[in-house]
């Protein structure tokens, strides 16, 4: 089968390319926009560590064809920030300690991403629901589901008083960001 | 702000003070930001133009001799780039921990007349693209005599059991020993003299690591004809060292970049894609990647260890264990890697945290036509732990004697000698039990309440 | 048929690192012109925070603000030797070599910053926040990005320094087993509750409590992060984790994917209530002992500790499938009827 060209509105912006009919959307994603947040943990549907949004809802984008999806929109946790500044769901897995290799996290943010676009006050069982396809070997999860009901809980507070970024300008203080591998302390010490 | 697991300071007060400005901070993890935005870059987030695939035509036996391995099919596939069979590899035979000088080199990179496991290397197969990687390598063809297969580490040692190993036995050899050895005290007048014995054996099943990230890596040849290995192993030097011996050049014609690791756990402190990536690159002057498929981190990826261990125990009816037997089987698989050194570590942790002055183990580090084990999160440890702590819990049943203060009768404390023979110091398993009691609610009378690590109650 | 209830304990050590070959790493820190401070290792960070840790190391003794320190690693070009990430090791040893590292760093610098102010070395003190200053005399203090800009630039010096942590290899006696393969021991006790219900053998973990003795928590939120994690993997391993196939069971490796290796999910959490006791390790970085591996290990036999408290029966082999609880029913049941 010939190749033909793709369209994809990619993180906002139209974008195109030339597909084989076996080229799935992850290794579009991957090797031909060089975007990859979207990692390849398992080729096989199992992992989620390759979810994006397709037209707004988690897909695990290693088992889709490319072909198929064209004149889709296509988010990816590259598409999240708003330049340097965290959207809510990025700062609540900061801000909670929920990444620790950090392999799963990008898929984790976007299953995340979709429950909260589609539901603002999530329960704890949503939460469960909507990362259950999102396989974590380091946290335990337990730090993983308390940012998603952190992060809606900020984006709840952000639309009440109207300024959805707030949360995040609040704390972007830039002061982790100064030198490449070193971090501003958030707290005092632990309580002792 | 993320969860902080709250620290009781009424324990070791005066030894844990200390007047620090950032130690003991919930400072944010450096890398989180990474993370979270996908910048994080990983081996495979690496995209060198000219990259070629590496993908491996494994046994589908356990035991066999190899008759005859034809390549030509795969030589046949478009985008097929290179073959490369045990005669292209410099030094086909090596062993992870020659390192420190633990030998003999009992692995080949790719199996040469024989192979001791399923899913075994035998051929790798270099391509243009993964799809012709992955085709030609299903396109070998073997041809096998099948041999006897062993499966279980005590059906290994058995008599009459087939050899599997070159090097004449199924188990390592410690000095002269067929096993680990700790010997402490008298276990049989241990025995003798107790109130009571008490037995039981445990075993478990190989686990996989699971890393979400599978192991691999990319090698890029450089200007100065130099190899930089982009890794997800746990141990760079370990990598670069192991690599140089097998391909049989200099190591400094080798640079391993790496550090970014998507989950370990154990499982990428083997050296086993990196060789023959280097390979790949050095036969196709162009960059190779060499990335475990799903199944092959699930299927030859090495595993935690199955082990039999059984337990004797010599016990007084006042809940003073006098004497402990251990006997304990870890299923090295195939191959040594680092199993003989976990083996070893299992030894060293005998009898567990408690003092007990007759000790005997025997600790077996066995080899099956299973897939290797090697390192995993506590190896050596873990699996002994469940044996331990679960016989304790037995043994206080048997007795009818509260766990915890059974535990806490024969924990171990400052200054006491180990079976291994080394003075423990800094010890604090009497107080995490005092501390877990308070958490639950669990009783404990003024005596072991007033027990301290750093002295043992009198009688 | 009924859910029944238990309660379980274990309590466990661990060694910190194995010294059995030998068990070094080494670390390099040298100050930028500015008085950035580069930490650079080959060490290897899987996750666990080693690269955070490491930079409180090396602020901590340096005595200059976290945000002045970055770490490069590993890269074998650049970074000096590291045993590597196994073995609870890497916060022990990699943090010990950093401290030592920057001990002789923080040497230059005062030397240089003394030189700046014409005092003696040995009456000056770093503040923590970017200055150096003579003690008793606070206000006569310079900052280290001018103490970097003289010794690269008037004075011709490098502020730098090297360190390397080793325990010296332990070669076991074979008769005996006599050896010291390991520096120190941490120290963890849980208590697992569970439910397991006697008609289809499923084990339930409601709870678990664990008190861990980590020498010092270095970064609390990190370590929490270890043990939540860890405990998360030994409650996997308890009840879950085998390459061998469930049924019919055999020695073959099952699993090819992450269907039919089975890990419990977000909708499987027991509660976890923690407490950390500190018991600082003369041997260790500001006392820390490793504790990577030590926090999956209790919660397996805790677990089946309780499963016996619940229904009477021992689980001798892992994992603790609902087979296996309901063969032991069966048993217990034959020999009341026997």
């Amino acid at each position: 089968m010939p190749s033909t060209i793709v369209t994809l509105k990619l993180n906002g912006t139209e974008r195109e390319l030339i597909a084989r009919p076996s080229t799935t959307l992850l290794s579009a994603l991957r090797d031909t926009f060089g975007l990859t947040g979207a990692k390849r943990g398992c080729a096989q549907g199992g992992c989620g560590s390759c979810t994006v949004l397709l037209d707004g809802r988690p897909a695990v984008s290693c088992l889709i064809p490319v072909v198929t999806v064209d004149g889709c929109a296509v988010e990816t946790v590259e598409g999240l920030a708003d330049g340097d500044r965290l959207d809510d769901v990025q700062q609540a897995f900061v801000d909670h300690f929920a990444t620790q290799c950090g392999f799963c996290t990008p898929g984790m943010i976007m299953s995340a991403t979709a429950l909260l676009n589609r539901e603002p006050a999530p329960t704890r069982q949503d939460v469960t629901e909507a990362i259950c396809g999102n396989v974590c070997r380091c946290t335990g999860y337990e730090p993983i589901v308390t940012a998603v009901l952190s992060a809606a809980e900020s984006r709840r507070d952000g639309a009440a008083e109207g300024r959805h970024d707030s949360a995040a300008e609040r704390r972007h203080d830039g002061a982790g960001e100064r030198h490449r591998d070193a971090a501003a302390p958030l707290s005092g010490k632990a309580a002792g | 702000m993320g969860r902080l697991t709250p620290i009781d300071t009424t324990y070791f007060k005066d030894e844990r003070a200390g007047d620090f400005t950032v130690i003991g901070s919930a400072v944010q993890r450096s890398d989180a930001r990474g993370h979270v935005t996908g910048r994080t870059l990983f081996f495979e987030d690496l995209t060198p133009p000219g990259l070629t695939h590496v993908k491996i035509h494994r046994s589908t036996r356990h035991h066999a001799r190899i008759d005859r391995v034809d390549v030509s099919g795969a030589l046949e596939v478009p985008g097929v780039l290179r073959v490369i069979t045990h005669e292209d590899v410099p030094n086909n035979w090596y062993v992870v921990l020659r390192l420190i000088g633990v030998g003999p080199d009992d692995e080949p990179v790719l199996a040469e007349d024989r192979v001791l496991y399923r899913g075994e290397p035998i051929v790798a197969v270099v391509a243009e693209t993964e799809e012709a990687a992955r085709e030609g390598a299903a396109r070998v063809v073997v041809d096998y005599t099948d041999l006897p297969a062993v499966l279980d580490v005590e059906a290994a040692l058995a008599d009459g059991a087939p050899i599997i190993k070159q090097a004449g036995t199924n188990h390592f050899v410690y000095e002269g020993h067929p096993c680990r050895r700790i010997r402490f005290g008298d276990v049989e007048r241990g025995f003798a003299e107790a109130d009571r014995i008490i037995e039981g054996r445990y075993s478990s099943s190989p686990i996989e690591h699971a890393p979400v990230e599978p192991t691999g890596c990319i090698v890029v040849p450089q200007g100065d004809g130099r190899l930089r290995i982009h890794s997800n192993t746990q141990a760079a030097f370990f990598t670069l060292d192991n690599t140089a011996l097998i391909l049989g050049v200099p190591p400094t014609s080798l640079r391993v970049v790496g550090g970014t690791v998507g989950g370990g756990f154990g499982g990428k402190v083997d050296v086993i894609v990196e060789p023959l990536a280097c390979l790949a690159a050095m036969l196709t002057g162009r960059p190779a990647k060499y990335v475990y498929s799903r199944a092959e981190e699930m299927q030859v990826s090495s595993t935690r260890a199955a082990e039999h261990i059984h337990i004797k125990d010599g016990v007084m009816d006042d809940g003073r264990i006098v004497a402990r037997q251990v006997t304990l089987y870890v299923d090295a698989g195939a191959y040594s890697r680092h199993s003989p050194y976990g083996t070893t570590k299992a030894a060293a942790h005998m009898p567990g945290p408690y003092t007990i002055p007759n000790v005997h183990v025997d600790c077996y580090c066995v080899y099956t036509n299973r897939t290797p084990s090697s390192a995993m999160r506590g190896f050596g440890v873990t699996i002994g732990d469940f044996a331990l702590e679960s016989h304790m819990d037995h043994v206080a049943r048997e007795l009818g004697m509260d766990p915890l203060r059974l535990r806490l009768k024969n924990a171990y404390r400052d200054g006491d000698m180990k079976a291994h023979r080394k003075i423990a110091s800094g010890t604090a398993l009497v107080e995490v039990i005092q501390s877990a009691a308070d958490l639950v609610g669990h009783d404990l009378p003024p005596e072991y309440r007033a027990m301290s690590s750093a002295e043992r109650p009198e009688g | 048929m009924a859910i029944r209830q238990g309660r379980g304990y274990a309590a466990v050590n661990y060694p910190t690192g194995m010294n059995l070959g030998g068990d070094p790493s080494q670390a390099l820190v040298h100050a930028t012109t500015m008085g950035g401070f580069v930490v650079t290792l080959s060490s290897v960070d899987l996750g666990q925070g080693l690269r955070t840790v490491v930079a409180q190391c090396a602020a901590e003794t340096l005595g200059v603000p976290l945000e002045n320190v970055i770490v490069d690693t590993a890269d074998t070009d650049t970074g000096p030797h590291c045993m590597g990430t196994f073995a609870s090791r890497g916060t022990h040893r990699v943090g010990n070599a950093v401290i030592m590292a920057a001990r002789e760093a923080r040497e230059v610098l005062l030397r240089v910053a003394a030189d700046e102010l014409e005092v003696d070395a040995e009456d000056l003190e770093t503040d923590g926040t970017g200055f150096v200053r003579l003690k008793g005399a606070p206000e006569k203090k310079i900052h280290v990005s001018e103490v970097a800009l003289a010794a690269h630039f008037r004075q011709g010096r490098t502020i730098s320094g090297r360190g390397i942590f080793l325990k010296e290899p332990s070669t076991p006696v074979p008769e005996t087993g006599e050896m010291d393969p390991d520096s120190c021991q941490a120290h963890a006790c849980t208590v697992a509750e569970v439910e397991v219900d006697d008609e289809t053998g499923v084990i339930e973990v409601l709870r678990l409590y664990n008190t861990y003795e980590v020498g010092r928590a270095l970064n609390p939120a990190i370590a929490t992060q270890q043990v939540e994690g860890g405990a998360w993997m030994g409650l996997s391993h308890a009840l879950f984790e085998s390459t061998e196939p469930y049924y019919p069971h055999s020695r073959e490796h099952g699993p090819l994917d992450f269907a039919a290796y089975l890990m419990p999910g977000p909708a499987d959490l027991p509660e976890q209530t923690s407490v950390f006791l500190e018991r600082p390790a003369g041997n260790g970085p500001f006392g820390a002992k490793g504790i990577g591996e030590m926090t999956a290990n209790a919660p397996i036999p805790a677990i089946a500790n309780a499963v016996f408290d619940a229904v009477g029966v021992r689980l001798t082999s892992m994992p603790f499938t609902p087979e296996k609880v309901l063969r032991g029913l069966d048993e217990l049941r034959a020999g009341r009827a026997g």
